[in-house]
C-alpha cells in the first residue's frame, strides 16, 4: 500500500500567547508575536508520521499556505519526519483575506497534482475555528470525509476512522482516496529530535504560487470589525426563586 | 580607512601633486597593513565582512533546535527538576530525553550517528536546559564540549568508532581531571600512568568528577612520566567496568544536586596503551584547550540559569500587591529589575560573541573566560535579587528561585575559578598593552 499523504500546516499565533486586538479593530497584533504550527496540524503530520512508520504510507508532503515565514512550520514538519514539503506563496493582502475556501481549493489542486490518497489535515485552526477547510476540501475533489478523527486504522480497501461527535463516539470506514481532520486525542506529537532537524535542512521545500494553481484568491468576505470579547460582568445575588423569575422577567430573558 | 583616503585622493588628483597623492597612498595602505599583521595583540582587527549582523541573529536550524528544547525541558523535565534536587538523584527519563532527542551528541557528525550540528547549536541547547534545570545543564555541557569535542579532536579512528555512537545515543562520559590535591593547581595531579609492556598501570584518586554516577567511560588524565613534570600527563580513555576502577560516594552538595558528583579511584587499573587519546605527554594541553571551549558551555548554563530564575520572578512581582499596588509598580523595584536585566543581556551577549569568534576560527580564550567570569557574577547577583523580589515566598523550596540561588554558587568554582578567569584575562591586557 505505497499510500502518498498530504498534511496540511497553518501558520498560527502560538497557543500560549494572549492575544490582543489591533488598535483600529481590523484584526489581531501579529507583528513581532511569536508564532507556531497549529496544534492541531501537528496532531496530523504525527499521524501521518507514524502511518509511515507502520508502512501504511510511504510518503508525507507537508503543504502551508501562507507568506514565507510559512516556510518555519513547514521545517518542523520536515524535522518531525515528513519527506518533502510544497510552500504555496500568499503574502500581504491576499494573504489577509485568505479564507477556508480559498485554501481548500488550492489544496484540491496539489491534491490532484501530487496524486494524494490520502490528505490530513487538522480539525480546525487555532486562530478562526473555522472547521471548514477539511469539509469543503472533501466536497471539491467528491472523496469521503472523516472529520475530528480519534483513532485512524488500515483496513482492507480503506480505513476505519473512529470520529468524536456530541454524543460520544463513531465509528466509520471510508475508501481512499479520502480526508480526515484531525482531533485532539488522535495523538500526542513527537519533538523533532536535533538530529532530525538537521537532515531536515536537506529535503526540499517546493514553491508555488495560486495563479500556477489556476485558483482564484479573491475573497468573498470581508471583516468588518475584531473586538474583545466583553468583559465579564459582575454577577447580581438574589435572595429568593421568586426574585430570580422577577429579574430575568425584567431582563428580557424569560 | 584606506579605501576612503584613497577615494579622497583620486578626486582630488587634480588638486594634490602627483607625488605627494601617491606617498600619501602608500603611507596609508602600510598602516592599514599593520593593522592587520598585528592580529596577536588586536585579536578581532582581520574581521571584515560584508554583511555584519547582532549577535540576535540565528540561522534557522538554531532556532528550530531552540524551540524545540525548550518545549522539551518544559514538558519532560520542569516537572521533576524540585524532586530530582531533594534526592540529589538525576531521573533515568531525563537522561532518556537527552539521549532521545539528540541532545548528547550535538557536534558528533551524522555518520557515527551524532547530530551532526554546531557549538553554537549546543550553547543554546545548553543555554534552554539551564533555564529549566542547571543540573541538567552541566551533564549535556561536559558531554558535548568536553567528552565528545576531545574524541572528535585527538581520536583515532577506531576509538571513535568505538565510542561516539555511544555517546550519542545512549553512553554518558566524565572528564577526570581534579584530584584531592589539585584543583586550580591541575597540573601537579598525582595520578599516575606506569608502562608495563602494552599496558599501563594506574593508581590515583581524582575528586569532584560530574556524571561519574552515570558515566560509561571516563577521560582520566594521568602522569605516565612524573620525571618530565606536567609534560608527562597522558589523556587515557577507561571504560567503567575495568577492575580496579570504582566511583566513589556521591558529594552532598549546596547546589546542581541533581548533577553526581563522585570520587574515582583508580586502582591498579590495566589498560591497553592503545587507550591514549591523543599523543603521550600531551594531556596538559588537550587538557587547556578543551577547557577554553568547556568555559563557553559553563558560561551559556550561567546566563540560562539567571534567565530562568529572572523569567520566574517577574511575573510574581506583577501579581503580588503590597500598598494597593504591585509591587512591580514600585519604581525602586522597577530599577532593579531594570539593572539586573541590562546585565543578564550583556551577559548573554558575551557568551553568544565568544562561541560565534570560537565557530569562525578566531581567537576566543579571552573572550571565553570574560563570558565564564562574568556570567557567573551575573546568575549570582540576579538570584540574589530574585529572591528579595519575591519576598517571604522566595526563600520557600515552594518557589523556584532559591535553587537557582544554590545552584549559581558553583559557577564562581568549577572549570576554572573566577580568579583563575581573572589571571588569564590580565594576561591578554598585559599583553595587549606590551606591543603598543
Amino acid at each position: 500500500m505505497a499510500l502518498r499523504v498530504l498534511v496540511g500546516c497553518k501558520r498560527v499565533i502560538d497557543y500560549a500567547v494572549k492575544v490582543r486586538v489591533k488598535p483600529d479593530k481590523t484584526g489581531v497584533i501579529t507583528d513581532g508575536v511569536k508564532h507556531a504550527m497549529n496544534p492541531f496540524d501537528e496532531i496530523a503530520i504525527e499521524e501521518a508520521i507514524r502511518m509511515k512508520e507502520k508502512k501504511i504510507v510511504s510518503e508525507v508532503v507537508a503543504v502551508s499556505c501562507g507568506p514565507a515565514a510559512c516556510q518555519e512550520v513547514l521545517r518542523t514538519a520536515l524535522a518531525m519526519g515528513a519527506d518533502r514539503a510544497i510552500h504555496v506563496d500568499v503574502s500581504g493582502k491576499e494573504y489577509d483575506s485568505l479564507q477556508p475556501l480559498h485554501v481548500s481549493k488550492l489544496l484540491a489542486k496539489l491534491a490532484t497534482s501530487e496524486k494524494a490518497d490520502l490528505v490530513i489535515l487538522g480539525k480546525q485552526a487555532i486562530d478562526d475555528d473555522c472547521n471548514q477547510t477539511g469539509q469543503m476540501l472533501a466536497a471539491l475533489l467528491d472523496w469521503p470525509q472523516a472529520c475530528f478523527a480519534s483513532k485512524v486504522e488500515k483496513q482492507d480497501g480503506g480505513l476505519t476512522v473512529t470520529r468524536e461527535i456530541d454524543g460520544g463516539l463513531e465509528t466509520i470506514k471510508v475508501k481512499l482516496p479520502a480526508v480526515i481532520t484531525a482531533d485532539l486525542r488522535l495523538n500526542e506529537p513527537r519533538y523533532a529530535t536535533l538530529p532530525n532537524i538537521m537532515k531536515a535542512k536537506k529535503k526540499p521545500i517546493a514553491k508555488k504560487t495560486a495563479k500556477e494553481l489556476g485558483v482564484d484568491l479573491t475573497p468573498r468576505q470581508s471583516v468588518v470589525r475584531v473586538e474583545d470579547p466583553p468583559v465579564r460582568e459582575a454577577g447580581v445575588k438574589v435572595a429568593s426563586v421568586e426574585e430570580l423569575v422577577a429579574k430575568l422577567k425584567q431582563m428580557g430573558r424569560v | 580607512m584606506a579605501a576612503s583616503v584613497s577615494r579622497v585622493l583620486s578626486a582630488g588628483s587634480n588638486v594634490l601633486l602627483g607625488q605627494r597623492a601617491s606617498l600619501l597612498a602608500k603611507k596609508c595602505r602600510n598602516f592599514h597593513v599593520s593593522i592587520l599583521t598585528n592580529s596577536a595583540n588586536n585579536a578581532n582587527s582581520a574581521n571584515f565582512v560584508s554583511a555584519p549582523s547582532s549577535l540576535d541573529a540565528m540561522k534557522e536550524e538554531e532556532v528550530i533546535m531552540r524551540e524545540t528544547v525548550a518545549k522539551m525541558a518544559k514538558a519532560k523535565i520542569q516537572p521533576l527538576v524540585r524532586k530530582m534536587d531533594e534526592v540529589s538523584h538525576m531521573d533515568s527519563s531525563v537522561l532518556s530525553a537527552l539521549f532521545e532527542n539528540g541532545l548528547m551528541g550535538i557536534e558528533i557528525p551524522a555518520d557515527y550517528g551524532g547530530t551532526n550540528s554546531t557549538f553554537f547549536s549546543s550553547i543554546l541547547v545548553i543555554e534552554e536546559l539551564a533555564k529549566v534545570d542547571p543540573s541538567v545543564s552541566v551533564l549535556c555541557d561536559i558531554q558535548n564540549t568536553l567528552i565528545n569535542t576531545l574524541l572528535m579532536k585527538y581520536g583515532t579512528e577506531e576509538q571513535k568508532k568505538k565510542y561516539l555512537p555511544r555517546l550519542a545515543t545512549d553512553m554518558v562520559g566524565s572528564f577526570c581531571l581534579s584530584e584531592p590535591q589539585s584543583g586550580s593547581d591541575a597540573f601537579s595531579l598525582k595520578t599516575v600512568a606506569v608502562r608495563d609492556g602494552d599496558h599501563f598501570i594506574l593508581n590515583g584518586s581524582k575528586m569532584w568528577i560530574s556524571n561519574a554516577e552515570q558515566a560509561g567511560m571516563f577521560l582520566v588524565m594521568a602522569n605516565a612520566k612524573p620525571t618530565d613534570g606536567y609534560k608527562g600527563i597522558t589523556c587515557f580513555l577507561i571504560d567503567r567496568d575495568s577492575p580496579g576502577l570504582s566511583v566513589g560516594k556521591k558529594e552532598d552538595k549546596l547546589g546542581l544536586r541533581a548533577s553526581s558528583t563522585c570520587a574515582i579511584h583508580f586502582d591498579n587499573v590495566k589498560v591497553p596503551v592503545s587507550s591514549i587519546l591523543g599523543k603521550f605527554g600531551h594531556g596538559y594541553k588537550y587538557a587547556i584547550s578543551m577547557l577554553n571551549e568547556g568555559r563557553i558551555g559553563i558560561a551559556a548554563q550561567m546566563i540560562g540559569l539567571a534567565q530562568g530564575c529572572f523569567d520566574a520572578t517577574v511575573p510574581y512581582t506583577m501579581e503580588r500587591k503590597q500598598f494597593g499596588k504591585r509591587v512591580w509598580d514600585f519604581q525602586a523595584m522597577q530599577h532593579q529589575i531594570a539593572q539586573i536585566a541590562c546585565k543578564i543581556e550583556a551577559a548573554r551577549l558575551m557568551v553568544y560573541n565568544a562561541a560565534r569568534l570560537k565557530e569562525e576560527g578566531r581567537p576566543f580564550v579571552k573572550q571565553a573566560g570574560m563570558a565564564k567570569y562574568y556570567t557567573a557574577e551575573v546568575a549570582a547577583e540576579t538570584t540574589s535579587k530574585c529572591i528579595e523580589w519575591m519576598g517571604g515566598v522566595g526563600f520557600t523550596k515552594d518557589y523556584p528561585v532559591e535553587k537557582f540561588y544554590r545552584d549559581c554558587k558553583i559557577g564562581t568554582i568549577y572549570e576554572g575559578t573566577s580568579n583563575i578567569q581573572l589571571n588569564t584575562i590580565a594576561k591578554f591586557v598585559e599583553s595587549e598593552f606590551k606591543n603598543r
